[in-house]
């Protein structure tokens, strides 16, 4: 457990400064945390398991700038998982379902399952159906690489408008997610 | 698509986290909501013609240290509840003491006075009126301190929205102060308290549905 916190404090740190490949490793890292995590508690819901890692993974990137240096990001990502958990239980089955007990315990996060799973929901189908001013800059910018310059070029759009897009985007793909049956 | 593929979405372009984004958030929304607050309280009431007068009196200054307290208590437990896995910690028992120091005040003032009086300590003059001015007062900070928060990601909404609107309520009151000719404790222990709870349970009524994320 102790591991895991130093291992990744260190490039978690990194990462929020702007550093892209460390952010890349500690969200890899991240997934097969949370994998580990669901996997025990979606015993009713194996499927659901790699969508939620998805939609886990989604929030810790558009919340991350709530992580307090002072706090130890085990603790910031459980939090952000159980809420989520949470939110998909209630989703699926009302209040009812969640007779299974919650641990506290951050310790749950001591296990990794990097074995990704197939999603069931495809999120670049969802990614298709956001505005124009939303998906294009995602598209330009996180999937084919661009920097925030060239996607600007290519989009048309002023560079502010590019970044905004992507921020927004992601917000909103967030929604989607959540409004999903 | 892929878990790896959406990791490296994720992390192309995410560019460094702004460190003072948060705080900012909050800086905007609280002198926002205050400016908001003097507006209702300076255009639709009226600041009171004795507030000078009143200023003299130490009452005056405990009422203010009161609801600054209040707002200030709620505050550090809202930056709390507003970040997943901080623990509240002692500042839920901290937005207690200036409510427990107010009523210990009042008892001891009512404990005081001759039994004729005590009516008129704790409904002054103006009791039918001032919880709704508070709550009043407290609503263009509760829209925006709500904003702030929807920009965050608090983990307990029903929480942290009553968290919100003991923030409004706090700072609502100490703006109510420019125009409520009330400075007795007995009347602040009651109304008061009254006038910043009605804001937590709106807070707390709206948390569930304005600050999922």
């Amino acid at each position: 457990m102790g591991g895991i916190e130093e291992r990744l404090r260190g490039p978690w740190l990194a990462a929020l400064a702007g550093d892209g490949d460390a952010y890349a490793s500690c969200l890899t890292e991240l997934a097969a945390m949370l994998r580990a995590y669901f996997r025990r508690r979606l015993t009713r819901w194996p499927d659901e398991v790699e969508d939620l890692v998805q939609e886990t993974l989604i929030a810790v990137h558009n919340q991350r700038h709530t992580f307090d240096a002072g706090q130890p990001l085990t603790a910031w990502v459980h939090a952000i998982a159980k809420y989520k958990y949470v939110d998909l239980v209630r989703r699926r089955a009302g209040r009812d379902a969640l007779h299974e007990p919650l641990d506290d315990d951050v310790a749950a996060f001591a296990a990794s399952d990097h074995e990704a799973a197939d999603a069931k929901r495809d999120l670049a189908k969802l990614l298709a159906t956001l505005p124009d001013r939303h998906r294009r800059p995602i598209e330009c910018v996180k999937i084919q690489g661009l920097s925030v310059a060239e996607a600007a070029r290519q989009t048309g759009m002023s560079e502010s408008a590019v970044k905004v897009g992507i921020h927004r985007g992601l917000k909103a793909l967030a929604d989607l997610i959540r409004r999903q049956p | 698509m892929k878990t790896a593929d959406l990791i490296r979405t994720l992390a192309t372009g995410a560019g460094p986290v702004m460190p003072r984004e948060v705080s900012q958030r909050y800086a905007t929304a609280l002198a926002l909501g205050s400016l908001g607050a003097v507006a209702v309280v300076v255009s639709y009431l009226g600041v009171n013609n004795d507030l000078v007068a009143l200023s003299a009196k130490p009452m005056f200054w405990v009422r203010l240290v009161f609801a600054a307290s209040v707002a200030a208590t709620a505050f550090v437990a809202l930056a709390r509840l507003a970040r997943p896995g901080v623990p509240l910690g002692r500042a839920s028992a901290a937005m207690a003491v200036p409510m427990l120091a107010m009523w210990a005040l009042a008892a001891i003032v009512l404990a005081l006075a001759e039994p004729m009086m005590r009516s008129m300590l704790v409904l002054g003059s103006t009791w039918k009126t001032c919880p709704l001015n508070i709550t009043l007062a407290s609503i263009p900070v509760l829209v925006a301190v709500l904003w702030a928060i929807r920009g965050l990601a608090p983990t307990r909404p029903v929480m942290t929205g009553a968290t919100a609107g003991r923030l409004a309520g706090g700072i609502g009151a100490l703006v109510y102060t420019l125009h409520c000719p009330e400075l007795e404790a007995p009347f602040l222990g009651i109304w008061y308290v009254l006038g910043m709870a009605i804001p937590s349970v709106i807070g707390a009524v709206l948390g569930p549905k304005l600050l999922r994320w």
